[in-house]
């Protein structure tokens, strides 16, 4: 079981945390985009294996949403931080080789 | 009855014997014993039946390891199934039985199958119960296969009724969790104590030292008899309570996040332990693997660890006559133990001979067949020996235990130098192995590298002197061997009766992979995990492929590593507190109406409310027809409420909801449909405006958690700029529902004086009142196309609200009804008539969605090719033909009523009642172009039976609404 440093409330179990998909997305400008473009939009994810930034959400705990560093292909979690702050780098991997 | 407990020593107190019942016989052992140490005690030879083959099968090891001894136990409690002999510590209430055996353990009429092998031989069930044939129609598994199988192979027997035992959940987190107080494990916890760290350490064995309490040649560890040091240094650490250190606790699963989970076994019940650590050092130490020979599963083939665990730590005598087959130098520990028992070694196998066969009656060995090998390595059965031996002391090696490694993503590699598969990087951060678990064989090696795994210093390292030598030269476990029969009785995996010809078959059917083989042959899958089979399933393998075994590889493990009973799991989440349930302030009134209730998320809802004698039809169409007549009640304090404030709180719902928020008026109320961004329904409910910065909304009873949820997600990340402030009140407002043309009667007098006339209060209309000595909010809302009125008063009051609903003459009506009345209304229920594919246009609902107003969540979406095209399933209304007929939900629409599969599917039922009001049944549907073919004749297929229905509008019952607004 994972354990999410939450920015707010520090590092809790898994269990207490929502998951909310891939972080960074920005939503299109409705009225410009084409059919193409908000199609990628709702449905097309980096879905990476390795490093990944996250929108998580501390549902049992504090209640907000925040991003954070995850390594989707050896669980390692990295640094969380707030809504709206700069992404940080990925950290070196975590699993030895 | 005979016995072998040697008159003196072992770790077992003779002053305090324990009388326990194994097969319901008597028998008695001593303080100290294991259940299969005093099995062993008492000459029990044969233990239980194997799973396929049902051979006699005695005891292989004293360990963790063994794959015979599996029984079904009962300490008092509950009787457990597949209980590992070994590992449990004899106590005085228990009484053991075989897995299997029937009818007895003695006459075993499965056995016959032994003699006639071809049903036992791998693939078997695959190729006999699939396909045509006289014992293969279809129902031919259910009646006589599955129950015959069952009885004969049945693998334990699920206990019936409630587990008296108590389990519990405990989490702690430390700086370092170590796994395993053999010497290594202790070595490594004591360096860390020492350092400053906080510790955890688990044994699953009654007493610290690991090997050490077995070993016939025990080392010097600082001077002290390495068996009272591992005493002395687990003292030293369990006194200190900043250390956690138990006993009797197996780590059964390593997760991410160097999360570690232990099973400790207490008097009455257990405990799971969740432990975190920055560092997990795992030291679980070795686990000895059987040569594989013709014959080698005959009781009295015992692993050659566990004879010396026998007579050093059980002070028993596990044979007179004893032969010695290992394939690596190092035998002194257990000559020493044989020496000490007076036993006597009448032969050893050489490096150029092996083990043909072995002999004996009544399930015990009586005779070992030796035969030198010739040039080719083939051995050469024209001069085999046969010497006459009670017990054949066996070893093909020591595995390092790397279950925990593995299960967490770790890998592993055959070590050529070592004769053993090692770990091989690939586990998380922090976690290592230590001791022999690092294939670290000696004491001095073992030591010396947890030590400074742990952070400790050269200087304080412990000294170890003396002490055996370990395992040198080791390597294949699989014996040279004859074809045919030999093969046929050259055993890889005891529980599962896999033999070597079992992986030839494998190999020629061509699942050449290890994960292929062992599944087709069912190798390694028992509850043993294949512990003493994985590296002769691999060695058999790879042999009948022509492969080395580090190219075949092993097979993944899974968590739990040991059986873990699921009691333990569920700790205390058991009856009540197995799941909320959550009730309205008026449940109780519900229970003395003899109200049916149904589940709605958490909650318990009052479905319907029967007369005695009553069906549920008949009581349904009566609380309809109460509302159409007179005027009905329902608790509504289920509906999720939310309450939305802030200056930008009308902003904010207008990006929320598909219609406009912010032109509703302070005392208004709208209803109100939510879209995913992809245009699909989400949540509907009612926006009520309390004053210019603040709304109350209704959800769903299901969907309150998501749509708080959902709101956040928009407030707190993409719209962060709007100031506006969401909490749930769901629980701060119970709520009854009035609806029927006598309601306006009901609501006046329930609260007397407020003016509810029609001008004053018209539909969709709301205001404060008071109500009981408590603020009060009534609302003029209709979900059944009558006069309709809500009534929120504070949660505490909601029993008094009810009682004074229903004294003023509402008769009680519960969900079911509500269903019926908003379906003749066709109103949609979102989930029931939506199902997360389904558009407000696909709805006919387009008089909800907003033209005028700017973004709102899923308005982009709408504009999609896929969502404008032709073909959509849409909302409409079916009539059956017979009007008596109800329609199944979920039945499919299709253009005939002699359908042909593949037919068509042009859609499907999501709603269908009984009409009281219509007297006759109708329902709704998803049909492709549904509008453009009301009045088309179609047919609704569900189970074999077709109805005729006609397509139709979904008003059914007061199409023009006056009712509603009168």
């Amino acid at each position: 079981m994972l354990l999410i440093p939450c920015p707010y409330c520090g590092p809790r179990a898994e269990t207490e945390f929502a998951h909310g998909g891939e972080a960074h997305l920005a939503r299109p400008d409705p009225e410009g985009a084409d059919d193409r473009t908000w199609a990628e939009h709702l449905f097309h994810r980096t879905n990476a294996k390795g490093w990944m930034r996250e929108r998580w959400r501390h549902t049992a705990g504090c209640g907000r949403w925040f991003n954070l560093c995850r390594n989707t292909a050896t669980q390692a979690v990295g640094p969380a931080y707030e809504i709206g702050a700069p992404p940080p780098p990925f950290p070196a991997d975590d699993r030895a080789p | 009855m005979t016995s072998s407990r040697l008159p003196a020593g072992g770790r077992i107190d003779r002053e305090r014997p324990i009388a326990f019942h194994f097969n319901s016989r008597r028998y008695e052992g001593f303080a100290g014993d294991s259940l299969a140490s005093a099995l062993l005690a008492n000459d029990v030879a044969v233990v239980g039946r194997s799973f396929k083959r049902h051979r006699p099968r005695g005891l292989l090891s004293l360990g963790m390891e063994e794959p015979n001894a599996i029984l079904d136990v009962t300490m008092g409690g509950m009787p457990a199934p597949n209980r590992i002999a070994s590992e449990l510590p004899l106590r005085p209430d228990m009484a053991a039985s075989p897995t299997r055996g029937w009818p007895s353990l003695k006459f075993d009429v499965a056995r016959a199958l032994d003699f006639w092998p071809a049903p036992a031989a791998a693939g078997f069930y695959y190729k006999t119960f699939m396909g045509p044939g006289l014992l293969r129609r279809p129902d031919a598994w259910n009646r006589w296969w599955e129950p015959l199988l069952r009885r004969m192979a049945g693998q334990g027997t699920a206990p019936e009724g409630v587990d008296p035992d108590r389990y519990e959940h405990v989490n702690a987190h430390v700086d370092i969790a170590v796994v395993g107080a053999g010497v290594a494990g202790l070595a490594a916890a004591t360096a860390a104590a020492a350092a400053g760290a906080r510790v955890a350490v688990f044994e699953r064995d009654i007493a610290p030292g690991g090997r050490a309490l077995s070993a016939a040649i025990p080392c010097q560890i600082d001077g002290m008899d390495a068996a009272d040091w591992a005493a002395e240094r687990w003292r030293a650490l369990a006194e200190r309570p900043d250390h956690i250190a138990r006993l009797n606790t197996t780590a059964f699963g390593l997760y991410d996040g160097r999360f570690l989970a232990g099973f400790e076994t207490l008097d009455g019940g257990g405990r799971i332990w969740h432990v975190r650590a920055e560092r997990i050092l795992l030291a679980p130490g070795a686990l000895e693997r059987p040569m594989t020979f013709p014959g080698n599963d005959r009781p009295g083939v015992m692993l050659a660890g566990a004879v010396e665990s026998a007579v050093t730590r059980y002070g028993v005598q596990p044979g007179r006559r004893v032969v010695l087959y290992q394939n690596y130098a190092g035998t002194a520990g257990v000559e020493a133990a044989l020496a000490a028992a007076g036993a006597a070694i009448v032969d050893r196998v050489g490096p150029n001979e092996t083990v043909v066969g072995t002999s004996g009656g009544a399930g015990r060995l009586a005779g070992v067949d030796i035969a030198p090998l010739d040039e080719d390595g083939r051995p050469n059965l024209t001069v085999k020996r046969r010497v006459a031996a009670d017990l054949l002391a066996t070893s093909g090696g020591w595995s390092p235990a790397l279950a925990l490694h593995l299960i967490q993503g770790g890998r592993q590699q055959w070590d050529a130098a070592a004769g053993c598969f090692v770990a091989a990087g690939g586990g998380q951060a922090g976690v290592s192995l230590i001791g022999a678990a690092d294939a670290r064989f000696t004491a001095a090696q073992a030591i010396a590298s947890a030590h400074m795994a742990a952070g400790g210093t050269a200087e304080q390292a412990p000294k170890v002197e003396g002490g055996g030598s370990g395992p040198v030269g080791q390597g294949s476990p699989l014996a040279p061997m004859a074809d045919g029969k030999a093969k046929r009785s050259a055993f890889v995996d005891f529980q599962h009766d896999v033999t070597v010809s079992d992986l030839e078959l494998a190999a020629r059917e061509g699942f050449v992979a290890i994960e292929h083989a062992k599944r087709f042959t069912t190798s390694g899958m028992g509850t043993d995990q294949g512990r003493t089979a994985q590296v002769a399933t691999a060695a058999a393998l790879a042999r009948a492929t022509g492969r080395d075994i580090g190219e075949v590889g092993l097979s993944g493990l899974r968590p739990p590593v040991t059986p873990t009973p699921f009691g333990a799991l569920g700790g205390g989440r058991t009856g009540v507190l197995f799941h909320q349930v959550r009730k309205t302030p008026m449940h109780r009134r519900h229970v003395a109406a003899g109200a049916v209730f149904e589940d709605v998320g958490d909650w318990k809802r009052a479905r319907f409310y029967p007369k005695p004698g009553e069906a549920m039809r008949a009581a349904v169409a009566r609380e309809c027809l109460a509302v159409r007549q007179g005027a009905g009640a329902l608790d509504v304090s289920t509906l999720g409420k939310i309450d939305v404030s802030g200056p930008d709180a009308a902003a904010f719902l207008n990006r929320i909801y598909t219609n406009r928020m912010d032109n509703l008026k302070v005392g208004a109320c709208r209803y109100g449909l939510m879209l995913k961004d992809d245009g699909m329904v989400f949540d509907d409910g009612v926006a009520a405006r309390l004053s210019e910065t603040r709304f109350h909304i209704t959800t769903t009873s299901g969907g309150a958690a998501n749509v708080l949820d959902w709101l956040e997600d928009w407030r707190q990340t993409e719209l962060p700029d709007l100031n506006v402030r969401l909490a749930s009140v769901t629980e701060q407002w119970a709520g009854v529902a009035i609806a029927g043309p006598k309601a306006r009667e009901i609501v006046a007098r329930v609260l007397p004086g407020v003016d509810v006339s029609n001008e004053s209060l018209p539909h969709l209309r709301w205001r404060d009142v008071e109500a009981f000595g408590g603020p009060a909010r009534l609302f003029r809302v209709s979900f059944s196309g009558e006069l309709g009125y809500e009534i929120n008063v504070p949660w505490r009051l909601g029993e008094r609200l009810w009682d004074a609903v229903i004294a003023a003459g509402a008769a009680p009506y519960g969900t079911e009804a509500m269903h019926v009345l908003r379906a003749e209304k066709g109103f949609i229920v979102v989930g029931h008539d939506t199902d997360g594919t389904v558009t407000p246009v696909d709805l006919g609902m387009n008089w909800i969605v907003s033209k005028k107003k700017g973004d709102f969540i899923g308005k982009r979406a709408l504009a999609r090719p896929a969502l404008i095209a032709d073909g959509r399933k849409q909302m409409v209304g079916l009539e059956p033909e017979d009007p008596k007929v109800v329609l199944d939900e979920g039945a499919q629409l299709i253009a005939t009523g002699a359908p042909s599969p593949p037919e068509p599917m042009l859609g499907h039922v999501t709603s269908s009642y009984w009409s009281a009001a219509l007297d006759r049944g109708f329902a709704m549907a998803l049909l492709a172009d549904g509008r453009a073919r009301h009045g088309e004749r179609l047919f609704a297929w569900s189970l074999g039976a077709v109805h005729a229905v006609k397509v139709r509008d979904t008003a059914f019952y007061d199409p023009t609404g006056e009712r509603m607004n009168g």
